[in-house]
């Protein structure tokens, strides 16, 4: 969900930009260097995971993972997904310079979110409701970025109403599946390592 | 997984300091990105042009860039033109059509290329450590610092283990469709990709502690500000003041 060069306007950009660089202060403040491989390379996983081509009826949607890139890093998310944004704009110049803001706020937003209040439910809970909390987390997630991507374009011009419509639309399904990805991988990973949710690991 | 594919080249562009040509992208960007006037754009995808000649760079590559930022553009070509309606327009959908989206359509793809030739003329002509380094002598967090250099040292190793990963499915005889199965299994491969990220970021950081990592970020190779680096600036300025006026006089 990128927003490309050039469509934008100045106080937008300024917006996103600002927002993104509280939310990278408090998330750089709240990262000790001891948890600075584990966001980076955790980063570049999700970055990875998201090459992940998934068949959604006819077509292909890559996953984004954003929910569960909130759930597990927290703050940090803005700084890894900021890391992720600028290398793609550096080296596959997907995305540019002067967007970067905009477009990591709208995806470490809801993931940020998620980590704040769906945590403790994926965390504790029974055997259900963790993985209710990750649907939750994966549908809110890229149906709350696709929202304010869609919001983002409204305020370039009266010309991007439709685009915008369009992109909450398309990602009806896409929120589903990253959902039920979403709740599958925090069932998962609360089996296989359940201390990279931040719970006590009980041997 | 080559990424670094224009950091080899031996133009003039490529010999600059990379701080030099960070300042300059960046201040191109901003500058076409808040544009409003034709002049300006087009003047800005000349700019753009040249950079990128006086850069010679390998063109089946370029193209190949330059196609995927257009394919996105091109849908913005179909949709802009068609404006929200109450009454009930064309073919019941309540659209109509404004050819003014047209026009629209025209200033994103002249910016957007613009850009993008720019950013790959005078950023990725520099190996990525040594962007990360430009960014360390202007102060950056250390703490960023590290995250860039660690993401990109772990973004290859990570895709050949997804790629294992992809061919043990393979192997397996898996075959995705739109089913739970296919959605639980791709869970489950994304979810190992993470805990081994996870346990080999625990292992990295072992290593680091081990050869007395403190959290200095250090450089080996060291920039020397050149005489060129000075003059390619002031080329640069004058030719951005000039975009500047233009739009200025012409808006």
């Amino acid at each position: 969900m990128h927003i490309s060069e050039g469509v934008l306007g100045g106080p937008v950009l300024a917006a996103g930009a600002a927002l993104t660089l509280a939310g990278l202060a408090v998330g750089l403040k709240k990262m000790d260097f001891d948890r600075l491989p584990q966001v980076a390379i955790m980063s570049a996983a999700f970055f990875v995971a998201s090459l992940v081509n998934v068949p959604i009826g006819p077509v292909k949607e890559h996953l984004i993972l954003n929910g569960l890139l909130g759930l597990l890093l927290g703050w940090a998310t803005f700084p890894a997904l900021f890391v992720a944004l600028a290398l793609q704009g550096v080296l596959f110049q997907f995305g540019g310079l002067t967007t970067l803001g905009v477009n990591t706020f709208n995806m470490a937003l809801p993931g940020v979110l998620c980590y704040l209040l769906l945590g403790r439910l994926a965390r504790n809970g029974g055997r259900r409701l963790p993985l209710l909390a990750g649907f939750l987390c994966g549908f809110l997630s890229v149906g709350g970025s696709a929202l304010l991507v869609a919001l983002s374009l409204a305020t370039a011009g009266e010309e991007f109403l439709v685009v915008a419509r369009l992109v909450v639309v398309a990602h009806i399904p896409v929120m589903v599946i990253e959902g039920v990805v979403t709740a599958s991988m925090v069932g998962f990973l609360r089996r296989v390592r359940p201390a990279m949710l931040g719970m006590v690991q009980q041997s | 997984m080559h990424l670094e594919t224009f950091a080899h080249g031996h133009s003039p562009l490529h010999r600059l300091d990379p701080r030099a040509k960070l300042a300059a992208a960046l201040a191109f960007s901003l500058l076409l990105a808040l544009a409003r006037a034709w002049p300006l754009l087009w003047a800005g995808l000349g700019v753009g042009l040249l950079t990128v000649g006086v850069a010679r760079l390998p063109l089946v590559e370029l193209a190949k860039r330059l196609l995927a930022v257009n394919l996105f553009i091109a849908m913005l070509w179909l949709l802009l033109p068609w404006q929200v309606v109450d009454s009930p327009g064309w073919l019941g959908l309540g659209l109509a059509y404004h050819p003014h989206g047209l026009d629209m359509a025209l200033a994103i793809t002249l910016k957007s290329n613009a850009l993008v030739l720019v950013l790959m003329a005078l950023v990725a002509t520099s190996p990525i450590n040594q962007v990360f380094h430009a960014l360390a002598h202007w102060r950056a967090p250390v703490k960023l610092l590290h995250l860039f250099f660690f993401f990109y040292r772990y973004l290859h190793v990570l895709h050949r283990e997804y790629h294992r990963l992809d061919w043990g499915l393979k192997a397996r005889g898996f075959s995705p469709g739109s089913n739970w199965r296919t959605y639980r299994t791709y869970a489950h491969v994304s979810g190992m990709l993470l805990v081994r990220s996870y346990d080999r970021a625990e292992r990295v950081y072992q290593a680091m502690l081990c050869r007395g990592f403190s959290g200095t970020y250090w450089v080996l190779d060291h920039f020397a500000w050149q005489r060129r680096d000075t003059w390619f600036l002031a080329v640069w300025s004058l030719l951005l003041l000039g975009l500047f006026a233009l739009g200025r006089t012409l808006a």
